[in-house]
This record gives structure tokens, C-alpha cells and sequence, in this order.
């Protein structure tokens, strides 16, 4: 609750303090400061301090598994603003309006953390979302920038309906917009399995699909690579990372307990999803020429890999997503903060990096490294959390094949920007590079390490 | 302690080269470390029973970090100490561009090939299989040959699909042992039922035998040979392979016993077909490089396919086999490169008559190619002889057509020998003259290795005694 208030607060603050404040570069301090804020507010909330105690009449339910969760995607947001403040003021002419977009982005992750009914999801998806149709026009002079607004406010709002009628269906045949646990009719004959209405069979289908949507799963990722390619690459970085984590997070909690009156179809369906997502996340990327587009599409075949959560939906997957989520995050974050920084976003572009920019390209490619998922860095755990928690439940060890084969094919694009960096000769030409932004890169990159040796420094957290 | 140190000692000093600019005293700096491990490692060699460290890593997962060093992990250990130092001095006088880089690098990939010898724990096994082959990829696509970058990731893709595989094996295995544990002994434990064990057998083998490599996941090798910077590519061939043959001792042949026996002929019926059409492809080499990798991959076929005949004898021969094998190997590196560096080639047919010029590299070149062919009084003939040994008690048949293989390598390195050192002297080799002080010095070492291993190889054979013994005990 705490989190819900603070960031609504500080989007209005910071909505104001445009107004107020002449001197723009004071406006990302202002702007980290707000996020420590909201950090510390958050960490309040999980050891049980309550600013002002709503009675939300169980439309809210905090647990420590989505308090935590917030706080991951607080600090990843954080690490952004920091790394990328600068490129963020220098977007358009209403820096401030951007900052607090990002705080009401922040309020609809927050909610979705802690939603208990069908309203809420809906509400914090649509608050995450109608900041980032914003951000995603914010370069109004750029066609592209504004074709990408346009498509993925229509796709999104096709699919807000999608969504309202899945709650719609559940909501006529149990009665409730209740998440917790899908409603029964008891069959007449004793020993018999109980059935759902077909009402809400559609209803969890119909959800399933506009989730799909948010967190661009094959079939319906077709919006994903035109609004990540057009968007400003600075708020590409940010869709890419907290709000498509949010997107699982909220995924996993909707389905948890609905998954069951599917039966056996379930897993068929989303083994489907699983293996498209992959198969056209990973072969797409393999040829693209221009980084940016590159990482949309490696975003989707990540996705894939998180999808993972939702197939065996036990504790180490949750323990997984939390990891996925941070070492995604930061990866992602990192390697958009250096491809900002670039004056063409081709692969040649990258070639000779290392020679100009060594501190740029070493930590590009630890990012790298870890989206690829070498032992060493975040992205391993992250990887064999999830691959851990399907082959515990015993079922699906082909689909585990499957999806490492398609991290080999990931290897090749990743590795393809390493090459560029490190062998091909040629002159990366960069915008100027303060040596704050090396320190904040080294950082993260430091941390990606970090988690990549111990994991259990972020994972205990979670048990305290 | 030992252990530890072992790992620590490459690790640390590696990072640490990284931090001198680009002065001569990151070489030095690289020979010291790699003296020091040396050391350690021969006080391991004489320490009696095996050495252990055990310490807490991930305690969520069930996995710590905790190495063990037996027979067959001090034998590895003490080749690779040996390795590195050797290259060191042998390419002393290299020049490498970014020089810290390169050295740093190279003692990266000793503490991961280090790691994979002693760890005990099959998640930390994982980390370090995967810590020795990034430094590697560097290495190649840096400072390698011409096609250098497409070569190396051909390489680095091969390994790490079977990497990915072995993965998701090492996942099946963790999710069956009873405590739920990385540790080696529940691995061994983990009594998998029939159907299991050959899932996990050919997710664990298609990854060894590609880091091996043995027929028909070899098509990688020549090529990384051939491209790689010559101080890599005797690690490579030297030290990296032996990952993969280490590997199926430590971890597959005590796992999945069952599965190891019903794939046994499978297995033999393919290291013997590589043997030979790898030794048939030699024959028609004319670049010395190429023919030395070609004829490595018919050696590890032979090794392969006696670990697989599962006898006492066949094991103890590979044992023996696999440091001897690292031995020559860096040897005909060494004396490959020397040739290289002065001549500036390594085709046969530009070369010719270079005995009259340099004798004593001919001698050297002689007596480490003579040792390729496994000739009595050599190292490689006690461990052929007992890996031949255990082929024939396993099946005549196999035994015999292996055995056309020596016949093959006879042709092969005899020819390659005329070809350079004997006949008129040409262009290229009227100008040649004796190699330098500290290659020959680094050549007699070796040379002496070769010697004694070959007359008296008793002391090896001891010294890997347990984990032979230990292996067949539990049948």
C-alpha cells in the first residue's frame, strides 16, 4: 500500500516541480531522491510499517513474495534513472512530464504486486500501461516514434477489452472477481472430477491471452519489435525490463490458482506459447542488423524463458522469477545504456569498441553475458531457476532440451555484438561519456557478477 | 589446503595480470604464477590419499564448494601445471599485442581447467567447465589466425550446446538424488531406474564427446587447431580435451552404470570408426598443424573407446594415456611453432632438407613424433599398450581394427618427418637455422618426460590406482 501512495505522489510532485523548477538537470535528482523514497517506503511496508492503513476490502493482499518483487523493480528502476537520467532529459522539451510517467508507471507495478481481484489487475495494467503509450510518442517529431505510440496504444486497448471480457465471463459464472481459487460445479455423480462452467473455462482464456499481450508471448508478440524499435531507446530500456517483469509477475499471481480448471490442456497450450515464443524470439534476432531491434526480440525470447515460471508454478520457479527478474533487468538496463550512448545503433556501429571505450564494452558484454546465461554472471541462475523448477515437477524434461537448444541460438546474437566490440576492427563513435556513467555501468555490472557468485545474497533477502 | 590454492593461485594471479599495463612483466609475472602452481602441485602428488576442501556456497540450491583430489585429480592436475609453465617459456619470445590481456587470459583458463579437475560437486563442475572455455574463446578470437572469428564460434557454439545438455542432465540427476544435493557422492547414489539412465547418459555424453571430440562431433576441432594462436592451441590439445575424457570417469561411468554397459559397443563401434577415418584423413594432410590435430582426435579415440570397454586394465592404460597424450602433444606444438615462426610456413611441400640445417630440432622433432607413433621405450607405448590390452579382452575384432590405426599413424608422422627434414633443402629452408636456447631447454624437459614415463611408468600407474580401483569396486 505504502508504495501505491508514495509513487502517485511523487508523479504529481514531479509533474510540479516541472513547473516550479527553471533548472532542468535538477529534475533526475529530484528524481532519484523520489525513487530512494520509494524504496524505503516499500521496505517499510515488507517489515510491516504502514504510512496510512487502507482498508482495501481484500482487493489489495500483500504478501512478502510481491512486496519483494516491488522492491526489485524499484531498484531496477532506480539503477535506470541513474544511468540513463541524462538521456532521459535530453528526449523532448518536458523532461519532468517523463519522470513522472515513470512514477505512475511505478504505481500500476505496485498495485499489480498486491492485486487480489480481477479489478485491480485490470486497473494496475491499465495505469502501467497509458504512461508507456505516452513515453513510447515522447520523440514527437520522429515518425516512427509516433507510429510505434499509436500501434501499441490500439493493440493495447484491443486488448483491454479482450481482458474486461474475460473478467466479465469469469465474474457471471462464479459470482466473484476473486483471483484465488477457480469455483467448481459439483457433478451430480459422487466420484466423478467436478467441472467449471464453460463460462469461465472462456473467462481464464480470454485472460490468459490479453496477459499474453503484456508480456509479448508468441502469438501475440507482433506489437513487440515496431514499438521497442520506434520508441526513444531510453524508454524502450525501461518497457523492456520493469514493466515486462511487473507483466510476468502479475501473470503468475492471476494464474497460480486458475490454472486447474483447464486440466491437462494447460500445460499443452502454454508448452505451445513456450516453444513460439522462443522459436520466433530467438531465430528472428539471429537477423537483425540493428542492435536496438536485436534486444526487442531477445526481449521476447526471454519471455519464453520466464514463461517457465507458469509451467511448474512451485517454489523454486517463484524464487526464479524474482532472480529472473533482477538479472534481466539489470542486463537489459545495462546494455541500453551503452547503446544510447552510440551515435548508430547497426552492428557496426559496435565495431572497435573496446578500443575507444573499453569500460563500455566490458561491461557490455558481462550484459551480454549474462542474457546469454554463462555461469559467472545473473543470467545463469536466472536460467537454471527456471529450468530447475520444471524438471523438478518431473514432466516437460523435452521442453527443457527444447528451450536450452534455443539458448544456444541465443548465444549467436549476443556474442555476435561481443565480436564486433572486441575483434572487428573499426571506429565506435559515442556521444561524450561522463565518468559517472562509467562508475554507474561498472556497477551494475559488478552486481550482475555478484548475483551471478551468490545468488542467495538476493534470494535469502526473500526469507528474512 | 592444496587444492584451493591450486584454483586460487591461476585465479587471482590471472586477474591481477589484467591490471599491469601492457609492460614485459605481465610474461614474467604469468611464469612465476604458473611455476608456483607447479609446485603446489607436485607437493600434491606426493601427499599420500586424496586431498580434500570443503566450504558452503550455495546452501539453498544443496550445492558447496568442495574439491576433491584423488589419484586420477592430482595426475590432471600436476599436466596441467606442467602445461602452462612450458608454453609459457616456449613462447617466450612471442610478441602478443595487449600482452596483459593474453597472459591474463591464459591463467584464467588454468584455474578453470584446474577447477573442472578437482571439483567434487557437480554444480561447481558446471561453473568451472564453462570458466575454462570463455578465456579460451578470447584467446582464439583475438589473437587466432586469419578466420579466427567464425572458427572460434563455431567452437564456442559446439561446447556450449553440449554444456546446455550436460545442464540440463546435471538438473535431472539433482531432482532424483535423495538429500537433493550437488555432492558427487549422491550423484553416484542417485540409482536411477533404466529409461533415466540412458536419458541422463546421452545428455551428459553428446557434451563430453564434443569437448573430447570424438567421431562424428569433431568437425570443430581442426579448424580451432589450425586458427588459434599456438600457445591456446596446446592448451587445447593438451590439457582441454582430457576435460572431456576426465569428465565420463569421474562423472558418467560411476553414475549410470547400467546405461554406460548398454552403450558400450555404441560408443566403441564410433571412437574406432573416428581412429581410423581421422587417421585416414592425416594421410592426405600437407599442413603440420592440421595433421597433428587429426592425429590427436585418432588418440582420444582410442582413449574414449578403452574407458568404454570398461576393464581394469583398458582404464588404468587411458589413465596413463592421458597425461603422456598431453605430453607429446605440446611437444609437437612447440616444435610446430618453432617451424612456423622462423620459416613462415607449415606446408610440407615448401619444406624439405631440414636436418642438414638444424639438427638438434630434428632430433627433438624425431624423438616427440616417435612417441606420437607410441614406439617402445616411449611414454605412449606402456598406455597404447594396456588401452590395446583392454580393447582385445573387451572384442578380437575391435582390438584389431584399432589397431590398423598405429599402423596409419606410422605412415602419417613418418612421412611428415621425410617430408620436412630429409631430401634437397628448398627456398624456404636454405636459410634456417638451429632453434633457441630456451625452446631446446623446454624440449629436453619434455623429452625427458617422454623418456622416463616410457621405461619406467610404474610411479603414474600408482598413482591412479585409486581411482581405477575405486571405480570397479562398486561393481
Amino acid at each position: 500500500m505504502n508504495a501505491i501512495i508514495v509513487s502517485a505522489l511523487l508523479g504529481v510532485v514531479m509533474m510540479f516541480s516541472g513547473i516550479l523548477l527553471k533548472n532542468k538537470s535538477s529534475l533526475k535528482y529530484i528524481a532519484i531522491g523520489g525513487l530512494l523514497l520509494l524504496l524505503i517506503a516499500n521496505l517499510f511496508q515488507t517489515y510491516g510499517v504502514y504510512t496510512i492503513v487502507v482498508n482495501s476490502h481484500d482487493l489489495l493482499r500483500f504478501q512478502k513474495f510481491g512486496l519483494f518483487f516491488n522492491s526489485i523493480a524499484i531498484s531496477a528502476t532506480l539503477i535506470y534513472v541513474i544511468l540513463s537520467g541524462k538521456d532521459i532529459e535530453n528526449v523532448g522539451n518536458y523532461p519532468a512530464e517523463y519522470f513522472a510517467l515513470i512514477f505512475f508507471v511505478l504505481c500500476g507495478v505496485s498495485i499489480l504486486c498486491g492485486f487480489n481481484s480481477l479489478l485491480m489487475l485490470f486497473l494496475g495494467i491499465e495505469i502501467l500501461s497509458i504512461p508507456l503509450y505516452i513515453l513510447t510518442g515522447a520523440d514527437k517529431r520522429n515518425l516512427k516514434s509516433n507510429e510505434a505510440s499509436l500501434k501499441y496504444f490500439l493493440m493495447g486497448a484491443f486488448t483491454a477489452g479482450i481482458m474486461l471480457m474475460g473478467i466479465a465471463l469469469i465474474y457471471g459464472a462464479t459470482g466473484s472477481f476473486g483471483i484465488t481459487s477457480p469455483v467448481f460445479i459439483n457433478t451430480p455423480t459422487p466420484g466423478s472430477a467436478p467441472k467449471a462452467s464453460f463460462l469461465e473455462i472462456a473467462g481464464v482464456l480470454l485472460l490468459f491471452v490479453a496477459m499474453c499481450f503484456k508480456v509479448s508471448a508468441a502469438p501475440f508478440h507482433f506489437w513487440t519489435p515496431d514499438v521497442y524499435d520506434g520508441a526513444p531507446s531510453v524508454f524502450t530500456s525501461f518497457m523492456a525490463t520493469v514493466v515486462k517483469a511487473a507483466g510476468f509477475f502479475a501473470f503468475i499471481r492471476l494464474l497460480e490458482g486458475q490454472t486447474a480448471i483447464l486440466g491437462p490442456t494447460w500445460k499443452i497450450l502454454l508448452s505451445f506459447v513456450i516453444i513460439s515464443t522462443l522459436l520466433i524470439g530467438n531465430i528472428t534476432a539471429v537477423f537483425q542488423q540493428s542492435v536496438k531491434r536485436m534486444l526487442a526480440y531477445s526481449s521476447i525470447a526471454q519471455a519464453g524463458f520466464m514463461l517457465f515460471a507458469l509451467y511448474s508454478f512451485n517454489e523454486v520457479a517463484k524464487e526464479g522469477i524474482l532472480l529472473y527478474a533482477a538479472a534481466y533487468s539489470l542486463a537489459t538496463i545495462g546494455i541500453f545504456a551503452v547503446l544510447i550512448k552510440l551515435k548508430d545503433y547497426t552492428l557496426d556501429g559496435f565495431n572497435g569498441l573496446a578500443k575507444t571505450e573499453p569500460v563500455l564494452a566490458l561491461t557490455a558484454t558481462i550484459c551480454l553475458l549474462s542474457l546469454s546465461g554463462i555461469p559467472l554472471t545473473a543470467g545463469f541462475f536466472a536460467k537454471y531457476y527456471m529450468l530447475a523448477s520444471v524438471v523438478k515437477t518431473g514432466t516437460g524434461l523435452w521442453l527443457v532440451i527444447v528451450a536450452v537448444l534455443f539458448a544456444a541460438v541465443s548465444v549467436y546474437y549476443y556474442f555476435r555484438v561481443i565480436q564486433a566490440m572486441y575483434f572487428r576492427e573499426g571506429v565506435s563513435e559515442t556521444t561524450e561519456i561522463t565518468s559517472g556513467f562509467k562508475a554507474g555501468l561498472i556497477f551494475v555490472a559488478a552486481l550482475i557478477v555478484l548475483i551471478g557468485v551468490l545468488p542467495s545474497l538476493l534470494l535469502n533477502y526473500f526469507y528474512f | 589446503m592444496i587444492p584451493l590454492l591450486l584454483i586460487l593461485i591461476p585465479l587471482l594471479s590471472g586477474l591481477a595480470v589484467f591490471l599491469l599495463k601492457d609492460s614485459p612483466s605481465s610474461k614474467v609475472f604469468a611464469l612465476v604464477s604458473s611455476l608456483a602452481t607447479l609446485v603446489l602441485s607436485l607437493m600434491a602428488v606426493f601427499t599420500k590419499g586424496a586431498l580434500t576442501y570443503d566450504a558452503a556456497w550455495l546452501p539453498g540450491l544443496g550445492s558447496r564448494f568442495s574439491l576433491l583430489q584423488d589419484g586420477m585429480s592430482k595426475m590432471l592436475s600436476l599436466l596441467t601445471a606442467i602445461s602452462f609453465p612450458v608454453v609459457f617459456a616456449a613462447t617466450y619470445k612471442n610478441v602478443y599485442q595487449r600482452s596483459s590481456a593474453f597472459y591474463g587470459l591464459m591463467l584464467l583458463t588454468q584455474a578453470g581447467l584446474l577447477g573442472v579437475f578437482l571439483a567434487s560437486d557437480a554444480l561447481l563442475f558446471y561453473f568451472f567447465w564453462e570458466l575454462a572455455l570463455i578465456p579460451v574463446y578470447f584467446l582464439c578470437s583475438i589473437w587466432g589466425g586469419e578466420k579466427r572469428i567464425a572458427v572460434t564460434f563455431k567452437f564456442f557454439v559446439y561446447t556450449f550446446i553440449g554444456s546446455l545438455l550436460m545442464l540440463v542432465g546435471l538438473l535431472y540427476v539433482y531432482a532424483q538424488t535423495a538429500d537433493h544435493s550437488f555432492a558427487m557422492q549422491s550423484f553416484y547414489h542417485a540409482n536411477l531406474p533404466g529409461h533415466a539412465q540412458n536419458a541422463v547418459f546421452a545428455l551428459f555424453f553428446i557434451a563430453f564427446a564434443i569437448k573430447m571430440p570424438i567421431f562424428p562431433f569433431h568437425t570443430w576441432q581442426p579448424d580451432a587447431y589450425e586458427q588459434s594462436p599456438t600457445a591456446v592451441t596446446m592448451i587445447l590439445s593438451g590439457v582441454m580435451v582430457k576435460m572431456g575424457i576426465f569428465a565420463v570417469i569421474r562423472w558418467l561411468l560411476p553414475m549410470v552404470p547400467q546405461a554406460v554397459q548398454a552403450h558400450s559397443i555404441f560408443v566403441v563401434t564410433l571412437s574406432v570408426t573416428g581412429m581410423i577415418y581421422a587417421s585416414l584423413i592425416a594421410i592426405r594432410q600437407d599442413d603440420i598443424k592440421r595433421l597433428i590435430a587429426y592425429s590427436s582426435i585418432a588418440h582420444i579415440g582410442l582413449m574414449c573407446a578403452a574407458i568404454f570397454v570398461q576393464n581394469q586394465i583398458g582404464l588404468e592404460g587411458v589413465m596413463i594415456q592421458m597425461f603422456n597424450h598431453g605430453i607429446n602433444v605440446i611437444g609437437l606444438w612447440i616444435l610446430a611453432d618453432v617451424i612456423e615462426q622462423q620459416l613462415g610456413t607449415r606446408k610440407f611441400s615448401e619444406l624439405g632438407g631440414l636436418a642438414q640445417k638444424a639438427p638438434v630440432l630434428a632430433i627433438l622433432f624425431v624423438i616427440m613424433a616417435l612417441a606420437n607413433v607410441a614406439l617402445p621405450l616411449t611414454n605412449a607405448f606402456v598406455g597404447e599398450f594396456l588401452m590395446f590390452n583392454g580393447l582385445f579382452q573387451f572384442n578380437g575384432w575391435v582390438a584389431a581394427i584399432a589397431g590398423i590405426s598405429i599402423i596409419l599413424a606410422a605412415v602419417y608422422t613418418l612421412n611428415m618427418i621425410q617430408k620436412i627434414f630429409y631430401g634437397n633443402t628448398v627456398e624456404k629452408t636454405f636459410e634456417a637455422v638451429e632453434v633457441s636456447g630456451n625452446v631446446q631447454w623446454v624440449l629436453s624437459i619434455l623429452v625427458l618426460i617422454v623418456l622416463v614415463m616410457g621405461v619406467y611408468p610404474q610411479p603414474m600407474i600408482e598413482l591412479t590406482k585409486d581411482t581405477v580401483s575405486a571405480i570397479f569396486a562398486n561393481r
